[in-house]
């Protein structure tokens, strides 16, 4: 199979598990909604339909596509703010997610959430969370709830490279490290902390070595590569699922766009985005894979190209026709009636 | 009948509500520093380790802002933690976790993700303990939606309260006091009574004059009371017990009849309980009063630790006496 090594990232290659193509297929097409949902996100904020804060998961699909295709249903997923691509991984429907943020009363969160905090306890997605790091405590306690009920689930935490410097992060690896909870950790090393490059942010060499002192083992994953990603999460997810222990997956990722839809991006050069673009992006890449090692046609791609522009007509017309919540939900959901 | 049997410490009533709830319900854990091997580090989870075991019954390591978000989590989910903080000055560390994660989450998951976990432990100023370990919390954790704000005086409270507490759906902030764990009231005879959050109560009543407090400050306006009666001024106190939902009316009912009000609060007087209080009589009864309402507070300063000093910054029962002559023009 086709492997590429960035000169960037540096990652280290792992033996890839055997893939269908079917498999692949639906990865591929995974990556592709994702890309397709953020570029639509994209449009409509710069149409004034979408406001605040929006961060947009452009060039990371591979990492939220890879892990999530070995998670079992009885697992929970928890992240940060960076969330589109997470629930629509965990299969939740894209009208819900677009029309969320649009503020609309057919979001998940009814208008009352936005872009960072959504959720859906049906399919097991915890949020959607804007705090930087506060989601490892949180998510190490959904794998306390996991292990305290016995229910064989495992629970993945989600964060980017900057909320690796946070201390609650080292406060939630030791307890799930000495209470052997299983937590995966996934770093989704985008090379930004915002816009301070992770060369000016984080001390040591790898971001997977940062469970060292507790024990927690780690590994460095090509995030450019969804079977690259998928390998090492069953592995992973084996790992904690089998040992009821904590692990660390740093998975080296770039994002095209900019931190928030505010952002320029002035901190890096054209070239370097331009690079990872055009040498290094996931989907492209497994679009490569299905045509070069599966003699994939490359009319078979349209209908997944077809599909996914209907979906996404589907959300948007949805997200834009869903009525904005009436006054009578501002004082809703602030406590449940006992 | 002995002594023992017929009065309980509020040290005791906390530990027996959770103990009542934990054999009631499942999912209903401990969690905090020294928890369970050391049994409280002040003793309020005498034993529950040994009943309930180390699953149930889980010592933390130092780690606030870390076990605070763990235990938010495991609520998500659908567990019912009691975080104990070794004090709420501790719990500062985990306040992000308290009102962003625990406070905010229903609404911004449109009522999906409710998050029913208890954060108790000592609230306020103990003995000399200086600053950073004396002070209340209750303004703080009062003022944020999404939040429900217990502070109880006396055993049947305590414990009837924090079993309610347990059992609400809602993150609840359960304020205890140092000094008083170790006070004694009547014993309890029902064994499952659960006190309702959001009620205040007349612990003794009057018809000059209204004074509202809560947790270790209702024994200093007791004390004023009996004081006041001997020189004819007949003190009504009301014990809030519940901060937040706030039980206007049992406030506005007493203010209507009394017609004068005086706060008490251990805490600082700033945006505090007082000034709300104040505020909603204001709003609410402004024809009533005869007098305009007195805040008794503690001192504009971070608690010192020299005895002189103490003595000037935690409210007193003479400050309580003089406050109350001044709304009655006496």
């Amino acid at each position: 199979m086709v492997t590429t090594v960035s000169q960037k990232n540096n990652p280290v290659t792992l033996n890839r598990l055997p893939v269908t193509q079917a498999e692949l297929l639906k990865y591929y097409r995974d990556m592709l909604l994702i890309r397709r949902f953020e570029e639509r996100s994209g449009q409509l904020y710069g149409m004034g339909l979408i406001a605040g804060f929006c961060h947009l998961y452009i060039g990371q699909e591979a990492v939220v596509v890879g892990i999530q295709a070995v998670l079992q249903p009885q697992d929970t997923v928890i992240t940060a703010y960076r969330d589109h691509g997470h629930m629509l991984a965990c299969d939740m429907d894209p009208k819900g997610v677009m029309a969320e943020l649009t503020g609309r009363i057919g979001g998940y969160s009814k208008g009352k959430g936005g872009s960072m905090h959504m959720f859906s306890r049906e399919k097991n997605f915890f949020g959607g969370h804007g705090i930087v790091g506060a989601q490892i405590p949180l998510g190490t306690g959904l794998a306390f709830a996991h292990k305290y009920r016995g229910d064989g689930g495992i629970c993945t935490i989600y964060m980017g490279d900057g909320a690796v410097n946070q201390g609650q992060v080292y406060e939630a690896f030791n307890m799930a490290a000495l209470w052997k909870l299983p937590a995966l950790y996934i770093i989704e090393n985008n090379g930004y902390s915002m816009g301070t490059s992770i060369a000016r942010h984080a001390a040591g060499q790898h971001l997977y070595e940062r469970g060292i002192a507790y024990g927690i083992p780690g590994e460095e994953v090509d995030g450019m590569d969804v079977l690259a990603v998928k390998a090492a999460a069953e592995q992973a997810v084996k790992y904690v699922r089998e040992t009821n222990s904590p692990m660390i997956l740093e998975i080296k990722t770039y994002r095209y766009r900019g931190h928030s839809m505010s952002d320029p991006a002035k901190y890096r050069t054209k070239e370097e985005v331009d690079n990872m673009r055009q040498n290094f992006d996931p989907i492209e890449r497994a679009r490569a894979t299905l045509i070069s090692e599966f003699g994939v046609a490359e009319e078979a791609f349209s209908p997944i190209e077809k599909e996914i522009k209907e979906i996404m007509l589907e959300a948007v017309e949805f997200a834009q026709t869903s009525p904005e919540p009436e006054a009578s939900e501002l004082m809703t959901d602030i406590l449940i009636n006992s | 009948m002995t002594l023992e049997t017929s009065t309980i410490t509020v040290r005791e009533a906390l530990r027996d509500a959770m103990a009542e709830e934990m054999r009631k319900d499942p999912l209903v854990f401990i969690m905090g520093e020294e928890v369970a091997e050391y049994q409280g580090a002040y003793k309020v989870s005498q034993g529950l380790l040994e009943e309930f075991g180390a699953k149930r019954v889980i010592d933390t390591p130092i780690t606030e802002h870390g076990f605070a978000g763990l235990g938010v989590g495991a609520a998500f989910a659908g567990l019912k933690p009691i975080v104990e903080f070794m004090t709420f000055n501790f719990g500062m560390q985990a306040i992000d976790q308290i009102i962003n994660s625990a406070a905010k989450t229903l609404y911004m998951s449109g009522g999906q993700m409710g998050c029913p976990i208890v954060f108790r432990g000592p609230n306020g100023a103990a003995k000399r303990v200086g600053a950073q370990h004396s002070q209340c919390y209750a303004s703080w954790y009062a003022h944020c939606p999404g939040l429900k704000v217990i502070a109880p005086y006396d055993a049947r409270d305590a414990k009837g309260l924090l079993k309610a507490a347990i059992r609400d759906p809602n993150p609840v902030i359960f304020l205890e006091n140092e000094m008083l764990y170790g006070q004694a009231f009547p014993a309890l005879t029902e064994e499952d009574e659960v006190i309702p959050i959001g009620k205040a109560r007349v612990v003794r009543s009057g018809k000059d004059v209204t004074i509202t407090t809560f947790s270790l400050m209702v024994g200093v306006a007791l004390q004023a009371a009996e004081q006041l009666a001997t020189q004819g001024i007949d003190v009504e106190v009301i014990d809030l017990r519940t901060i937040r939902p706030l039980d206007e009316q049992t406030i506005l009912d007493s203010v209507m009849k009394t017609n004068r009000l005086v706060t008490l609060e251990e805490g600082w007087g700033f945006a505090g309980i007082g000034s709300e209080i104040s505020s909603l009589v204001m709003e609410k009864a402004f024809d009533y009063l005869d007098a305009p309402v007195k805040r008794v507070v503690g001192a504009d300063v971070p608690m010192p630790y020299a005895e002189s000093l103490v003595k000037l910054t935690i409210p007193q029962v003479e400050w309580v006496i003089d406050a109350i002559k001044q709304v009655c023009y006496r």
